[in-house]
């Protein structure tokens, strides 16, 4: 990869600083970033978007969501970190555990909740504010955070983004003047800021040429390292070369889910094979 | 345009280059026949006229205001000189005098008035577009257009039951309330018609970040939307610091100087509409003054608040 970061040590740098510990739970590091779906269903008013859906999703690894359009994967995806919650009119079934607790339970504070499973969305939505701006956003809701941390926080997340040595020299630029790869890796730095354990990407690289696209999929398996990441994708070559896991959903359910390499050379369902030789979808 | 921020050399210019620009000929004349000549003749006639209305339209839309300065200028400028702006009216024969205690006055009442409309018109007109459907939403979206429509001396008498008769007296409280009840509907439906164009997008964004409805809506939907929003307020209060009927019976006017929130408070409207309705040559030519000082007031308002809201980021549309 590009920069020589020190991963770890920048994630480390920016972890201590964006949560201070507060937004995490007590448990383990090592299992953190676990997402379990259990008999999850979903319903958009009297639709049903989403049958029982019972998925496990490890730490540290990658896994990819496939299926024709309208089968309910960015449905899932959005489930895990209640962005459905603001949508009038819909209701869920069923358990999403994050680290083996219910994201639904009353308890959990949905804002708290999306600081630690970041989203970045297929179209760019860069803040029209300053490269820094947009990256400082997240920790920011922290109002009291020094100014020399928050500058700490911004270098080592552009750092984890792959974005720092491209822009560097212009943070107080205006983030639309970004090319649209840069844009999309710079929301990718501002998810990080917040120093999340799992990050959801909703077809991230569906509207970037090939060659921004493959600096999203090499900054994606760099990222495995530290975090759990589920993606969404239309492009099946994207989900064989990029994911570790691969799950096929199909007008609502889960169909199959194992190994991508398994998944992609040897399904067990006929369905999956269908989709994935391109005979539907 | 020249407000673009810098882009960097490595990002071309997004407009490829204008329909119109010179560009290298495809065909020689040798190519051109007769009748694809007389059909280019007829394109570029109709275009050519097409272009001349709307220019003049353009030209027809900014003439009355053009006429309106110029005939500000040329009756009322000879009375604009220092002491119009330092010294109080003098009484009819008296050389000299001037309207700053009515120019003073119409500060004060526009700014009141502004304090109480602004954050109540644009907090409005955020629900309004943040809680669309909501029954309130609703009710309050039809009442502001019937708001909007009702004549402004109908809101000098609403000030007038309210605070004017219970209170015994005229005062600057009674103007300003009556002038902020007419920024109110007007800032909310304008307010709410920039917050709809905020992109979705934009608000996800937040809130995947971890942010609060509240505060998504505070730091990115009317962030995003000041320029709009300011706007707006700037032609509401341009709109009210012209109004003279709804301080007819409130502030009532004042030939003496007061900034007395609970006294009877000169303006300039209502100083031009007495001194035009009287007999006299003198006040007349005050009354032009005013008039002139009036409207050069709204335009350092304009001035002023439109520097001060520059926008430093809005790019080509990165959205």
């Amino acid at each position: 990869m590009t920069a020589p970061a020190p991963a770890a040590g920048a994630a480390g740098a920016a972890g201590v600083a964006a949560s201070g510990g507060m937004l995490r739970p007590p448990g383990s590091e090592a299992a953190r970033g676990s997402v379990a779906a259990r008999r999850f269903s979903f319903w958009y008013g009297a639709k049903q978007a989403l049958t029982e859906i019972d998925l496990d999703i490890a730490p540290r690894t990658i896994t990819a969501l496939i299926g024709p359009s309208g089968c309910g994967k960015s449905t899932f995806l959005r489930a895990v970190n209640r962005m459905h919650d603001l949508v009038p009119g819909t209701r869920h079934e069923g358990k999403i555990l994050l680290d083996g607790r219910d994201v639904y339970d009353p308890s959990v504070d949905p804002t708290t909740l999306r600081r630690r499973v970041g989203m970045v969305f297929q179209r760019w939505n860069c803040f029209p504010k300053s490269i820094y701006d947009n990256v400082a956003y997240g920790p920011r809701i922290n109002t009291s955070l020094p100014r020399a941390q928050l500058d700490q926080i911004v270098e080592a997340s552009l750092r984890r983004a792959a974005l720092w040595d491209e822009v560097k020299d212009r943070l107080r630029q205006s983030a639309l003047s970004l090319s649209g790869g840069q844009q999309q890796r710079l929301c990718i730095a501002r998810t990080l800021a917040n120093d999340p354990e799992v990050l959801l990407l909703d077809e991230p690289a569906s509207a970037l040429d090939p060659i921004a696209t493959q600096k999203i999929e090499e900054l994606i398996f760099e990222l495995k390292r530290e975090l759990t990441i589920v993606i969404v994708t239309h492009n099946l070559q994207q989900a064989a070369r990029a994911s570790d896991y691969t799950a096929f959903f199909y007008l609502g359910r889960l169909i199959e889910v194992g190994s991508t390499e398994r998944m992609f050379t040897a399904p067990r369902e006929e369905r999956t094979n269908s989709y994935i030789t391109g005979r539907f979808g | 345009m020249t407000m673009a921020p810098a882009r960097p050399a490595s990002i071309p210019a997004a407009a490829p280059a204008h329909p119109s620009a010179p560009r290298p000929p495809r065909w020689t004349d040798a190519h051109v026949t007769v009748a694809m000549r007389s059909k280019r003749h007829r394109r570029r006639l109709v275009n050519g006229l097409m272009v001349g209305l709307v220019t003049l339209a353009a030209l027809l839309a900014v003439l009355p205001l053009i006429v309106i300065l110029g005939h500000l200028v040329a009756l009322g400028g000879r009375s604009v000189q220092w002491h119009f702006f330092t010294s109080l009216p003098r009484p009819v024969g008296e050389v000299g005098g001037g309207m700053a205690n009515a120019i003073v006055g119409t500060l004060i009442l526009v700014g009141l008035a502004s304090a109480i409309g602004l954050p109540v018109g644009i907090g409005a007109g955020l629900y309004l577009a943040e809680h669309a459907g909501t029954w309130l939403a609703t009710v309050t979206r039809f009442l502001s257009d019937v708001l909007n429509g009702l004549p402004s001396i109908v809101m000098g008498i609403f000030a007038w039951q309210f605070l004017v008769r219970p209170l015994g007296h005229f005062s600057t409280w009674a103007g300003s309330v009556a002038l902020a009840a007419m920024m109110i509907p007007q800032v909310a439906r304008t307010t709410e018609e920039i917050v709809r164009t905020v992109p979705v997008s934009l608000r996800e964004a937040a809130l995947a970040l971890g942010y609060a409805r509240w505060r998504t809506s505070l730091s990115i939907v009317l962030r995003t939307a000041s320029a709009g929003i300011v706007t707006g307020a700037l032609v509401a209060i341009a709109r009210i610091a012209g109004e003279t009927a709804p301080l007819l019976f409130t502030a009532f006017g004042n030939q003496f100087w007061s900034t007395s929130l609970n006294q009877p408070i000169a303006a300039l409207p209502l100083q031009i509409f007495t001194y035009a309705v009287s007999p006299y040559d003198d006040w007349h030519a005050q009354a032009w003054a005013g008039a002139l000082v009036l409207i050069g007031l709204i335009l350092l308002i304009s001035l002023i608040a439109r520097l001060a809201t520059r926008h430093r980021f809005a790019g080509p549309g990165g959205d």
